[in-house]
């Protein structure tokens, strides 16, 4: 089996995103998907903390130390992008303006539910962000993770034992070894994105029963 | 005559009490009102009630305010960073209160506390942990959590430009929280880059308007 690396997940969740969409890109491993979207489609990255046209990292010695995103990175603005504040921003998000939002993830249940804040560990410093806002408030969410735990468990799981972000938000799941749909009948397989990884073996590894339709 | 322009930092925070409750404009380093939080620690008030979306980083601005031990609770989204060692080790030890909000959860109580509403139901972290103990109603086909609105004594802010009424330009990011926070707070004390003459400020892009602002102070 060879699964996907971090950046062919990000190139193969850019693929999904249509010209003129507004998109959330989390901190973390969404953030690569900035640098796959395809060139000929004009794509408005939002970031929480109040800009819309994210453009590039700046060149080194051009950063402005008051135009970063919400990883707090040094970013760039495109022509056309703007300026807004925190509750302006997230009214944007929790008000259902965003097409998509893209966010990394500890597990999601087979209903869509998220958990991505917290491990749930009694000694851990909560930190929770704008994750469940964003959560609740673009269209679709997609997640995009490893399919596995380093020990080999499935990150997709009938119910989530982590601390939740949302009750059934996730519209899709984006993994090195598949792609998968949530829907209100359960989980359906779209792609297998691994090579030489069979169905039954996917099925296997992923715990949770998968639907597809085509192998009907 | 109004004139907001204060001569300097400590004079614009002169009357700032023990218990306070002080909102802090910024979004990591973009918006920090860095010299008004050297002012403040310098001015000795403790057992603050802080508010800003972070809890400090490094040993600066309001990290160094934790770390000299004036702040009894902090209300932020997101404490936990890799150079946020003094609200770790305040928090382990039990000196510090937490209040985690969700992101949008905050700027909208801080919103609604300068825009005079009472609550709000929003759907952000309704069947997670953070609304546990919350009052939650159905409207239509979704599930909201009442949030109430946070207000404060002072707010420190940093904008751009500034006028002596008071209205406020900010640059880039460094907007994030500054115009909200302006709005909740009894008494908003704002540092400008530049100090301009009334009328300089073309009226169609103030973003706060003076009615929000109380004091301001020049600073590089």
């Amino acid at each position: 089996m060879k699964k996907l690396d971090r950046k062919q997940i990000a190139a193969r969740v850019a693929r999904d995103i249509p010209d003129g969409a507004y998109v959330n890109l989390g901190i973390g491993l969404p953030t690569l998907v900035a640098d796959h979207l395809p060139k000929d489609r004009e794509i408005i990255l939002h970031s929480e903390n109040g800009v819309l046209g994210v453009g590039p990292r700046p060149a080194p010695g051009e950063e402005d130390e008051d135009l970063i995103n919400a990883g707090k990175e040094p970013v760039t603005l495109l022509t056309g992008g703007s300026y807004f504040h925190h509750a302006d921003s997230f009214g944007m998000i929790r008000g259902r303006h965003l097409d998509f939002c893209v966010l990394g993830a500890f597990q999601v249940s087979a209903a869509g539910d998220l958990a991505n804040w917290h491990t749930g560990a009694p000694d851990a410093i909560p930190a929770v962000g704008g994750a469940m806002d964003l959560a609740v408030g673009a269209k679709q969410v997609l997640v995009m993770m490893e399919h596995l735990t380093k020990d080999g468990q499935s990150k997709i799981v009938e119910r989530c034992t982590y601390p939740l972000t949302g009750a059934r938000c996730v519209s899709r799941i984006y993994t090195d070894l598949a792609v998968i749909d949530v829907r209100p009948d359960g989980l359906h397989l779209v792609e297998i994105v691994a090579g030489d990884l069979s169905f039954d073996e996917l099925q296997r590894l992923n715990g949770v029963p998968l639907k597809y339709r085509a192998a009907a | 005559m109004i004139n907001k322009f204060f001569a300097s930092p400590q004079a614009a925070l002169a009357d700032l009490p023990d218990g306070a409750s002080v909102m802090l404009g910024g979004f990591g380093n973009a918006g920090m009102p860095t010299q008004l939080i050297d002012a403040l620690i310098s001015q000795g008030a403790k057992d603050l009630t802080i508010v800003n979306n972070n809890a400090g980083n490094g040993d600066t601005g309001l990290a160094a305010l934790l770390g000299a031990g004036r702040v009894r609770k902090i209300i932020c989204s997101f404490p936990r960073q890799s150079d946020s060692w003094h609200f770790d080790r305040l928090y382990r030890e039990g000196k510090l209160e937490l209040e985690l909000v969700p992101q949008g959860t905050l700027a909208e109580r801080i919103r609604a506390a300068g825009a005079g509403v009472g609550a709000f139901f929003t759907p952000t972290a309704y069947g997670t942990r953070l609304a546990e103990g919350k009052e939650t109603r159905r409207i239509g086909e979704r599930d909201y959590v009442l949030e109430y609105p946070i207000h404060a004594d002072y707010a420190l802010i940093k904008a751009d430009r500034a006028d002596r009424w008071g209205n406020l330009v900010y640059r880039k990011t460094a907007r994030n929280f500054g115009p909200i926070m302006a709005a909740a707070a009894r008494c908003t004390v704002v540092q400008v880059r530049e100090t301009v003459e009334l009328g300089e400020l073309d009226p169609e892009t103030v973003v706060t308007p003076g009615i929000f602002v109380k004091r301001v102070i020049k600073l590089h």
